[in-house]
């Protein structure tokens, strides 16, 4: 049982773990900034008409839905150094989950475009606003408020996915408690401490998620967290 | 050199088919499970006992709240020290399943919540008893708001199967591992492991875009 879970171990490694924890908040931070972008551009590609454009947008976003981001990872931490590029594990690991979310990210800002009510894109085209002016001026500022609350739920999803970037050694919080469990033959205590720092980025993100979504006056976010 | 690493990959094929079908069966084995005890805890959850829907609650927000890689971790290591033993597998199966659980008593309660309250006391007036009323009037209408998720979550749980590699079991992924360390080609590698998983999920993806699109057409609403 738990009864000698060692408290004063848990101290004398909170230096890592603190390290740990810094990473991972910073990494998914990077990441989800690189994921919005890869997000936007791939929602660009994919509301064209010329498929061109939208066929490879649509064929990456089922790529990546299909595959387990543990793959994808895998796929470049071993495929990139073959094509010449040797960079460090963190660059792949920030890489991976950035292509990895932007897909996701990409249908949630579809749907909160497509969720503009078709009235309002003609009542702009009636009253003779290009296509630049109905996107910026009538459909992004109400699509941004729908879209919030869910990108705040990707924004959780990243960061417990981030925990895999333990499994090609980057040094973040699973990590961190990785290396108290097996130098000190505590799991307990590496474990459960660090699964207490993602409960803790949870419930920050998430009650920021409900607030946004009482502010905005818009349905809180759904069940795939 | 591609030709030795393409002889080299088939040769493997006899571990690629292992893998594949850890896969399957990790996935099959935590989906029935999972949907089994989700249904459950979703007709718990909305059953109206205050104390059991919190802790329901408290346990969803938990399992929701940690990556699933520390779950596992935790379960594989830590159940030991309570004196269960157990190996790779079964460590896998509890990790899915409970995973799978959480994910679908939310799905499976969201459903029920949309039943209007008028079918409930309709029921309640017919003289229903509580098994007959969830049986025939509450679970159909709920299962068509619930089934597009739940096959989405189906996608999801075959993917987190991957995970699973981490503790030593010999999946798809963890396949993909060991052979990019004999055929240093990673690309081709986890291309072959990537196209594996896809031609088990995309099938799943696509039904679970046929049956949202079905529903939404069957309530009245305009697909834009």
């Amino acid at each position: 049982m738990l009864e000698n879970f060692s408290f004063r171990t848990i101290i004398e490694y909170l230096p890592l773990l603190g390290e740990g924890f810094v990473a991972t908040l910073w990494l998914s931070i990077v990441s989800f900034a690189g994921a919005l972008a890869v997000g936007i551009i791939l929602c660009a590609m994919n509301l064209q008409h010329s498929q061109v454009l939208k066929l490879p947008a649509k064929m990456y976003i089922d790529a990546i839905r299909a595959t387990p981001l543990l793959a994808q990872l895998y796929f470049l931490y071993f495929g990139l150094p073959r094509l010449g590029m040797v960079l460090p594990e963190l660059f792949v690991g920030i890489l991976a989950l950035s292509l990895n979310s932007g897909a996701y990210i990409a249908e949630i800002i579809r749907a909160g475009i497509l969720s503009i009510s078709r009235g309002q894109v003609e009542a702009g085209v009636a009253s003779g606003m290009t296509y630049a002016q109905r996107m910026r001026l009538v459909i992004l500022p109400q699509a941004i408020r729908v879209t919030i609350p869910p990108l705040l739920g990707q924004a959780i999803v990243l960061v417990k996915d981030s925990a895999l970037l333990s499994l090609i050694s980057v040094s973040e919080l699973t990590r961190a408690g990785q290396l108290l469990a097996s130098d000190r033959f505590m799991p307990a205590e590496g474990f459960i401490t660090t699964a207490a720092c993602y409960l803790l980025l949870y419930y920050g993100l998430k009650s920021l998620a409900v607030l946004s979504a009482r502010w905005l006056g818009v349905r809180p976010i759904g069940s795939r967290i | 050199m591609i030709w030795f690493q393409f002889q080299s990959l088939i040769g493997s094929y006899p571990l690629a088919l292992r893998g594949l079908g850890m896969t399957v069966a990790l996935s099959a084995i935590s989906l029935v499970l999972g949907t089994l005890i989700g249904f459950t805890l979703g007709v718990l959850r909305t059953s109206g006992n205050r104390l059991v829907s919190r802790v329901i609650g408290l346990w969803i927000d938990l399992i929701r709240g940690t990556p699933f890689l520390v779950q596992i971790f935790l379960i594989f290591f830590i159940l030991p020290e309570f004196g269960v033993e157990l190996d790779a597998f079964t460590a896998g199966i509890i990790a899915l399943t409970n995973l799978a659980a959480c994910f679908i008593c939310e799905i499976v309660a969201a459903g029920i919540r949309s039943v209007p309250t008028g079918q409930v006391e309709a029921a309640l007036a017919s003289g229903l008893s509580q098994w007959q009323r969830m049986r025939q009037v509450v679970l159909p209408q709920a299962m068509r708001v619930s089934l597009p998720p739940l096959v989405g979550q189906y996608v999801l749980l075959i993917k987190d199967s991957s995970v699973v590699s981490a503790i030593g079991l010999t999946d798809l992924t963890r396949v993909g591992w060991l052979v990019v360390q004999r055929v240093p080609n990673g690309l081709l590698v986890f291309a072959i492991v990537g196209i594996g998983y896809f031609v088990v999920c995309y099938p799943l993806i696509l039904l679970a875009r046929r049956l949202e699109r079905r529903m939404s057409a069957a309530h009245g609403e305009v697909q834009l």
